[in-house]
């Protein structure tokens, strides 16, 4: 299968527009980056946890997805579809149902990284044939850009301010996918919209057509919470991505493969300062945040290559 | 003809699911509840249902479960008890308002706080408010045929809400009884067939549940589950007629017990109704006017039934094996008592408090409730009424 942007923006969405997110805001790209994937002919459940993406997308009586679509709380989107996958396998087998469908759930990072961790986990120790997908935003936007375990070290928060004698969020992001990978789970990736999204599809591919649990953590960004300018949404992934501060990699039946080694090291502090929510870290007496974050990704890298090779 | 058997509560209820054969069950073990999902899980193993078992990492996510597979077009099953039902709590609401008609089997347990194992009712009656019908037994019997009974109640077009099957924990979920199990084709014919309208995975056509439900809509949600609501009561009774073609075993909202001439009277909830049975026996042995409403149905409220079967009595002692800490009675004497209110002759009320964690209650202790009934029958003076029972003096 050779991967062919034009053909793939051409496809029906299954994710149509008329939904209420904002201009410059990843969820939906992520949304409809993953269900392009489905191959034709293939029907999709899709579940959300509750989020910006669920209130936004699914406003009574209206639905902006082409596909089945369940949503029941904030926490539970790995259980929900869990039970949808389950109830898919038995109505398969008594006969009740002869077509094939894909089971997919999106919740953003609050209800990945947190609240919903252990529904999550729960559903891929189960083996559900399942794919969940984080949007990652790196903060609770729905409710208006509180911090997150997936929030990086120094953001200012609405719930981590920077202060006086606060610098932001104390604490570095959480790493979920390596929390995910741990599960032993066929296949993990992180990805974002990089280039032509050729590597979203094709981990939107894998992920949907393994067998058994798949995660995708897909970095998405917020306008709103990161303080950027909507157009500049593609360039802010690519600097994530440059910066290696989002690198992309998939995990395959336990081998880790790193997916882009960008050419030239782009130093962090290309990707902070292109965004509100880091702005305090240039201000004078501040220059240490800045060297904190650099050593920070370094490490982080060092980390991933050694898994990698 | 009728299977004899002798099973626990817990074995029953298992049986019943066993013969159902439902699509799903998603569980997660609590005392005393474990061995419905130990005993499903052997027929499971044994290939004796069809069912997938989703052992599950929580009761949240037991519930979670149960509204994807009932949402996708299962018929999808669970069993709980105390905290775990309190950790489905935000779920209960979310079943019941999209129209999903799950089933529980409800092993009641008190709520912890200090922890204990042992029965009351506070767990059940915590989620009296949360939009699930539902049923109370009193022994064996009545769990296993209050279960069969869940599915053709909820899966009623008319209905279309989850239902918990409530029993006693220890008292009934593991005493083991003398009761009657009906043959395997027997009960897959009365149950029959999930057929929801619209569900996820329906062939031609999708389905999409559980909307951001704005204020311009959210009210005309909870309207119409009000009228699901009312529409159970005739299909509960519709149900217990054809259940009691197929037994003989006769079921209402609740059980009239000695009430034709009674003067005093109890209402009361499960397990307890059989001691308050035997007092009332022993009293009338004595030719004392006593009799006891024991309460099967508790949502939707009968409430008109219960007050026209209780204005013939001077005197009632509401029994509430739950605490709610409103200064001014259980949640059963609330609605009972508001229930009272219509009537043109209203019997005096009190309300007794009792057994809370497991807290035995006596035959002589139900005797001493009449005898208060019959002291207040003769004064006119009802006394304080908000009261509790068995607990230490000093």
């Amino acid at each position: 299968m050779t991967y062919n942007f034009h053909d793939e923006m051409n496809k029906p969405e299954r994710l149509v527009g008329g939904h209420r997110l904002c201009a410059g805001c990843g969820a939906s790209v992520a949304v409809r980056g993953v269900l392009r994937a489905l191959e034709e002919g293939d029907r999709a459940v899709v579940a959300n946890a509750t989020s910006c993406l669920e209130v936004s997308s699914f406003m009574y009586p209206y639905t902006a997805y082409e596909d089945s679509y369940i949503h029941s709380a904030f926490e539970n989107a790995g259980a929900t579809i869990g039970g949808v996958e389950a109830a898919y396998r038995v109505m398969k087998k008594k006969g009740k149902i002869d077509e094939t469908f894909k089971f997919i759930a999106f919740g953003g990072d609050g209800g990945t990284y947190d609240i919903g961790l252990q529904s999550l986990s729960g559903a891929m120790e189960r083996g559900h044939d399942m794919v969940y997908v984080c949007y990652d935003n790196e903060a609770y936007m729905n409710t208006g850009i509180q911090r997150s375990s997936s929030t990086p070290r120094f953001t200012d928060a609405t719930t981590s301010p920077a202060g006086t004698v606060e610098p932001g969020k104390r604490q570095n992001k959480k790493n979920l996918t390596e929390i995910l990978a741990a599960h032993d789970i066929p296949y993990a990736a992180q990805t974002t919209f990089w280039g032509n999204f050729k590597d979203l599809h094709e981990k939107s591919h894998k992920a949907i057509y393994t067998e058994g649990p798949a995660f995708l953590n897909v970095l998405s960004p917020c306008p709103r919470g990161w303080r950027y300018d909507p157009a500049d949404l593609a360039e802010i992934c690519k600097l994530a991505v440059n910066t290696r501060v989002w690198p992309l990699y998939e995990i395959e039946e336990g081998t880790w493969k790193l997916n882009y080694e960008p050419r030239k090291k782009v130093p962090v502090v290309e990707f902070l300062k292109r965004q509100g929510r880091f702005a305090h870290m240039f201000e004078p007496g501040n220059e240490w945040m800045i060297e904190e974050s650099q050593k920070y990704v370094d490490q982080q890298w060092e980390k991933l290559l050694k898994k990698c090779r | 003809m009728a299977i004899k058997d002798r099973l626990s509560g817990n074995e029953a209820v298992a049986i019943a699911m066993r013969q159902i054969n439902p699509d799903v069950m998603g569980a997660f073990p609590i005392t005393p509840s474990t061995e419905i999902p130990q005993y499903f899980s052997s027929y499971v193993a044994n290939g004796e249902v069809d069912t997938e078992f989703v052992a599950v990492e929580s009761e949240h996510s037991a519930m979670s479960t149960c509204i994807g597979a009932q949402a996708a077009g299962a018929r999808a099953v669970t069993a709980t008890s105390s905290c775990g039902m309190a950790l489905m709590w935000e779920l209960l609401y979310v079943a019941a308002s999209d129209r999903l008609p799950i089933t529980m089997a409800l092993v009641n347990r008190a709520l912890t706080g200090p922890i204990n194992i042992n029965n009351d009712h506070s767990d059940s009656m915590g989620a009296r408010d949360t939009g699930w019908i539902q049923l109370y037994s009193e022994n064996n019997q009545e769990a296993y045929d209050n279960f069969l009974m869940a599915m053709p109640i909820g899966e009623h077009q008319a209905v279309q809400l989850p239902v918990m099957v409530c029993q006693d924990g220890f008292i009934t979920s593991h005493a083991v009884e003398n009761m009657e199990l009906l043959e395997d084709e027997k009960v897959k014919k009365f149950v029959g067939e999930y057929q929801p309208e619209n569900y996820l995975l329906k062939k031609d056509g999708t389905l999409a549940i559980g909307p951001y439900g704005i204020s311009a809509y959210y009210m005309d949600f909870k309207m119409q589950q009000v009228e699901a609501m009312k529409q159970a009561k005739p299909v509960i009774l519709e149900v217990a007629k054809k259940f009691k073609e197929m037994t003989g075993r006769s079921y209402g909202f609740f059980e009239e017990y000695e009430m034709a001439d009674a003067e005093a009277a109890l209402v009361i909830i499960g397990s307890s109704a059989g001691t308050a049975k035997a007092a009332v026996d022993q009293m009338r042995k004595e030719g004392r006017k006593v009799g006891l409403i024991k309460l099967r149905v508790f949502r939707p409220f009968p409430m008109e039934e219960l007050a026209a079967a209780l204005s013939k009595v001077g005197a009632v002692a509401v029994m509430d094996k739950a605490e709610g800490f409103s200064n001014a009675g259980g949640p059963l004497f609330a609605d009972v008592r508001s229930a009272l209110y219509d009537l043109e002759n209203r019997p005096k009320a009190i309300n007794y408090v009792y057994g809370l964690g497991g807290r035995d209650i006596k035959t002589t202790d139900f005797e001493a409730i009449y005898e208060e009934l019959f002291r207040i029958l003769k004064t006119g003076v009802t006394g304080p009424v908000y009261r509790h029972i068995g607990q230490r003096e000093e």
